[in-house]
């Protein structure tokens, strides 16, 4: 057999010229491939984290319903059992509380129509990121000031629209759960900017037992907001949150959502991503495929005298056959070996140093994306591409091996 | 006893829009143990009866029995069998596996039959010694003069332990010192290890070394001259 | 010409190996053109929506509103506006003068913030979606100063429908909080739910009378013919319009987001071009490489017989020319047909509607083929197949006589 193996590689280097650029040229499709896909992968993992703590969480246990509908009266009755439940769950890294209504805040000068939230502020702080985002002023606490008003965190834009700043005060207008008439004071505190332009205009934070006696929530939440340790723990930790709800008492019953559900278009919008990427990967994988078949049939069409000799010897075109296919297979793994380490090293570059979309910064701010993006190498994105890569060009190689079974000794020797 | 029996043998093919003829209604028997020439002008049929002999093309119409064994009954697979361990080839050129060395392209053979890697390499180094190129194992083809090439030729034809080895033109890209020699390295394996030879010549040299000159002309046998021992 | 006829048969000496590069190129041009004009037709869609749902290709606003879209800032004056305009824009366009503030919608069920728009319902039909995207009851009337059309999401949001009261509250130019009643008499729906969530429609006499506007409006909206005149006729305008605290915007300053993903999608389409180009690039060179190597004793014998080197650079480089034109012709030729073949129904994305709602898609993609695509297209595959050809090219000239002989 080591013959047969010595003479594929030697084949290979007859013309290394043209063995170079057919290398090259898988391993240039690996690189990319390779680079690409953990770019993509690295892009989906900040979008989701980013979008994932700037607000929604890992998870949040809600009343069914009150994510398409969110009706005040939909309430969490009781959010100390759900806290003790999760208390006893070990991947939950940390849990918060919300209370969300909409009411109409009004400055000396303006009124504007707002959501209003009622976080706990020591909570909220192990959970989402908003607290990092204060450009003015402090975050909210518990403890009421000094001067007895509650505190009021606000966006930029809200600041803006309502010509406020630190120290001014806002009035609250709005519906209780009890259908009661909810009003009270604000003062502002905070002055945030999360990058999101839509919450930054339309949302209000305040002590959320503040909010439960304004708005007569008798204790309950709209929202249990739960944090994992990582992503990857998300779908673990919502199967031991839904064996363990039925037992605490809603109305309408509690449901646990994950990321997907509160959010399904970013997950959309990822699959359309990874569909649409892979449309335009394997187009570029079969331009390869063609671009180096020549190199594949010529070697073969060039050794036509070659092969007749070896029938004439006794070889059976079988044999013939797995020769060629081993050459092909030789240079295609040479590429390919070239290709994955070319492509790790350039893209273990950029997951140190970052790539920079520059010009495009804006869009992704919008989506709450830093604008130094960080490819992310995983098994996975090394391999598929250069395995799709390897696959195709096996097959691109098989015609020319097939033919060879028509070959013909005397035919072939003729060819000189 | 005939190790090669051919009755009435025609063979046509196409060149490009012509219809040639190349043999027709031959016939011819060879003992075991032969020294034979095919001799004739080109285009006479020669190297085509030489393919059909060593099974490398099927005949139109006739017989061909090498070794007991009827052509018409073979496989393609049976054929390949054939020419693997009964018959041994040598070429005009270009004989050789350009990326094998000397011993490697010897060796292929008995790859080819399955002999073990020591064994292979014990007799392909015997033989190429038997032939004159004891030290030049490792040269590749490229690396040896085309009387050194036509010797590995023969080399490996004869290796494999075949009936007939077949010679198409075997001298004609030498000059006529290398190829004396060449021919009476083929007459000692002919003698030595009783391997019968059928060359295909226009080579006066190749005659007079033959003892039995088989003439071809126009695709039929002119003449059949056994010479005196 | 004997050139080009000496050419073309050399190329065709061995037509299995040149049919494979042709291959290999058909397919490169087409998925270039294919595929650039899907990413286009992604983008025209998203600007399609954004434009659509209100902002129009020109909008004319006060100077301060863009960043505090509230009462305060209104035009005062709109018949000064409204009599240039007729001067200024290109015949087939179309305008509309809106009252557009936010306000707080209620129900006994639910309470929510909107953007209330008081539209005038004969020339707003013309210019934005609303006049086209009624599903219940009817459209508006000048004068039907009680009615409003909601959004379907929000009619569900608000657990309401047709006939049912809305009553709506804003701040008015006295900054007081205004607050009417009004009877659902239209259900529309958009593309993007949001759309059906955030806007809700009454006559322009209404909104006036409710927030106390007398005769001034938030904005005056622009249609154009073309989509890309809008920063002229921005400019224009704003000219003609210079110290009356106004603010002239083309949609690509009321949309930066859709403008940047624009410039975005400029770049992924030539990156795309450069990458398909490289693939298929590896092959031409080797093929041309392959087809020269054999002709070496030709070349030589050529350099014997007395021909220039620049002659036989001209001779592969013609070569080249030759398939990469065939190549071209086809690919581009299939390219065409497989944008008109998609042109009727699209690319349906309503299973991932929410995906393309995340990302401003809209919800059918139809490829748009942009001329200045073909052109780069053909120009990086012509230009930078015949730069790599070079390299053959000069290697064949190279051959000296002798070596040539000696090499067969």
């Amino acid at each position: 057999m080591s013959i047969d193996m010595k003479m594929a590689w030697r084949n290979i280097w007859r013309n290394p010229r043209r063995t170079l650029l057919t290398v090259l040229a898988i391993a240039f499709a690996c690189v990319l491939l390779i680079f690409m896909l953990s770019f993509q992968f690295g892009s989906y993992a900040t979008m989701i984290n980013s979008s994932v703590r700037i607000h929604t969480g890992h998870l949040q246990i809600q009343a069914r319903g009150y994510l398409q509908n969110r009706k005040i009266q939909w309430v969490v009755p009781d959010p100390e059992a759900v806290g003790r439940m999760l208390d006893r769950i070990p991947a939950v890294k940390a849990y918060t509380l919300r209370a969300n209504a909409f009411a109409l805040v009004s400055s000396a000068e303006r009124t504007y129509g707002v959501m209003v939230t009622g976080i706990d502020p020591d909570r909220e702080a192990r959970v989402s990121t908003l607290v990092h985002t204060i450009q003015q002023g402090s975050y909210l606490s518990d403890q009421p000031a000094g001067d007895g008003m509650p505190g009021a965190l606000i966006g930029r834009l809200l600041a803006r629209n309502l010509k406020v700043t630190v120290g001014d005060e806002l009035t609250l207008l709005g519906q209780g759960r009890d259908g009661s008439v909810a009003a009270t004071v604000l003062k502002v505190r905070g002055i945030f900017a999360s990058g999101q332009d839509a919450m930054d205009r339309s949302t209000i934070q305040m002590p959320l037992k503040a909010f439960q006696s304004v708005f007569s929530m008798a204790g309950a939440v709209h929202e249990v907001v739960v944090m994992g340790r990582n992503l990857a723990d998300v779908p673990d930790i919502k199967a031991a949150i839904a064996r363990k709800l039925p037992a605490i008492p809603g109305d309408p019953p509690l449901v646990v959502l994950d990321w997907t559900q509160l959010m399904p278009g970013l997950q959309q919008a990822i699959h359309m991503d990874l569909i649409s990427g892979a449309v335009f990967y394997l187009i570029l994988i079969m331009v390869v495929a063609f671009s180096i078949l020549n190199t594949f049939l010529m070697s073969i069409l060039e050794r036509t005298h070659e092969f007749g000799i070896m029938m004439a010897m006794g070889a059976k075109p079988g044999r013939l056959t797995r020769l060629v296919l081993a050459e092909s297979v030789s240079m295609t793994l040479v590429g390919i070996l070239t290709g994955v380490v070319t492509g790790c090293l350039v893209t273990g570059y950029f997951m140190v140093h970052g790539l920079d979309l520059g010009a495009s910064s804006e869009i992704l701010r919008q989506f709450g994306i830093p604008s130094l993006f960080y490819p992310r190498l995983t098994p996975l994105t090394a391999t598929a591409g250069p395995a799709a890569v390897f696959v195709i060009t096996l097959l691109a190689a098989l015609y020319p091996a097939l033919r060879i079974r028509r070959l013909q000794p005397v035919e072939a020797i003729g060819h000189a | 006893m005939a190790i090669v029996e051919c009755k009435g043998l025609s063979k046509t093919y196409q060149q490009g829009k012509l219809t040639v003829q190349a043999l027709s209604d031959v016939n011819l028997s060879v003992a075991a143990g032969g020294f034979v020439a095919l001799a004739g002008p080109s285009g006479s049929g020669k190297t085509t009866l030489l393919n059909l002999i060593g099974g490398l093309d099927r005949a139109d119409a006739g017989q061909i029995l090498v070794d007991g064994r009827d052509y018409s009954l073979l496989t393609r697979a049976e054929m390949a069998d054939l020419r693997l361990r009964r018959i041994g080839f040598v070429f005009q050129s270009y004989n050789l596996i350009p990326v094998l060395s000397a011993v490697e392209n010897v060796e292929y053979v008995m790859l080819l039959q399955g002999v073990s890697a020591t064994e292979r390499r014990g007799r392909a180094r015997r033989i190429l010694d038997d032939v004159g190129l004891a030290g030049k194992y490792d040269r590749r083809p490229a690396e040896l003069s085309g009387g050194q090439q036509q010797r590995v030729a023969v080399a490996r034809a004869i290796v494999s332990g075949p009936s007939i080895v077949l010679a198409d033109e075997p001298t004609a890209n030498l000059d006529s010192k290398t190829g004396e020699g060449l021919l009476q390295l083929m007459q000692w394996m002919n003698q030595e290890h009783q391997v019968t030879f059928i060359f295909s010549t226009h080579d006066r040299m190749v005659m007079d070394y033959a003892r039995r000159i088989i003439l071809i002309r126009d695709g039929r046998v002119a003449e059949d001259r056994e010479k005196a021992a | 010409m004997m050139d080009i006829q000496l050419a073309w048969r050399n190329i065709w000496r061995n037509p299995r190996r040149t049919a494979v590069i042709l291959i290999a190129v058909i397919m490169g041009v087409w998925s270039m053109i294919f595929l650039g004009a899907l990413m286009r037709g992604v983008v025209a869609g998203m600007v399609k929506n954004g434009i659509s749902t209100l902002t129009g290709h020109v909008q004319i606003q006060q100077r301060l509103y863009p960043d505090d879209p509230s009462v305060v800032h209104r035009i005062r004056d709109p018949q000064a506006v409204a009599r240039i305009l007729p001067q200024v824009l290109p015949p087939g366009s179309h305008w509309t003068m809106r009252v557009r503030v936010n306000a707080v919608a209620a129900n006994a069920r639910h309470s929510g913030g909107v953007t209330l728009v008081g539209i005038d319902p004969a020339s707003e039909a013309r210019v934005s979606f609303i006049g086209h995207s009624i599903t219940r009851g009817k459209y508006l009337k000048a004068d039907d100063n009680n009615d409003i059309l909601v959004g379907r999401a929000l009619a569900a949001e608000f657990g309401t429908h047709l006939g049912q009261k809305l009553i709506l509250m804003s701040q008015n130019t006295l900054g007081q909080i205004a607050s009417r009643a009004f009877r659902i008499t239209g259900i529309f729906s958009s593309e993007m739910e949001s759309t059906e969530k955030a806007f809700v429609f009454v006559t322009r006499q209404a909104a006036r009378q409710m927030l106390q506007m007398d005769g001034s409006v938030s904005e005056v909206s622009i249609v154009l013919p073309q989509h890309e005149q809008a920063r002229q006729v921005a400019a224009t305008l704003k000219a003609r319009l210079a110290g009356k605290d106004l603010t002239v915007r083309p949609w690509q300053k009321a949309l930066p987001l859709l403008t940047a993903y624009l410039d975005l999608y400029d770049n992924f389409v030539l990156i795309w071009f450069v990458v398909v180009f490289i693939a298929m690039g590896f092959g031409i060179v080797n093929t041309t490489l392959m087809a020269v190597f054999e002709r070496m004793r030709e070349f030589g014998l050529l350099k014997a017989l007395g021909m220039r080197p620049r002659r036989i650079v001209k001779g592969i480089l013609t070569e080249s020319l030759l398939l990469l034109l065939c190549g071209m012709a086809a690919g581009n030729l299939l390219g065409w047909l497989s944008c008109w073949a998609l042109s009727f129904k699209g690319i349906d994305l309503s299973a991932l509607a929410q995906g393309a709602e995340y990302a401003g898609m809209a919800r059918v993609i139809f490829p748009a083929l942009w001329p200045r695509d073909i052109l780069n297209a053909n120009a990086v595959v012509l230009g930078l197949g015949l730069l790599v050809s070079l390299y053959p090219a000069i290697k064949a000239a190279r051959f000296t006589p002798v070596e040539a002989m000696m090499h067969y």
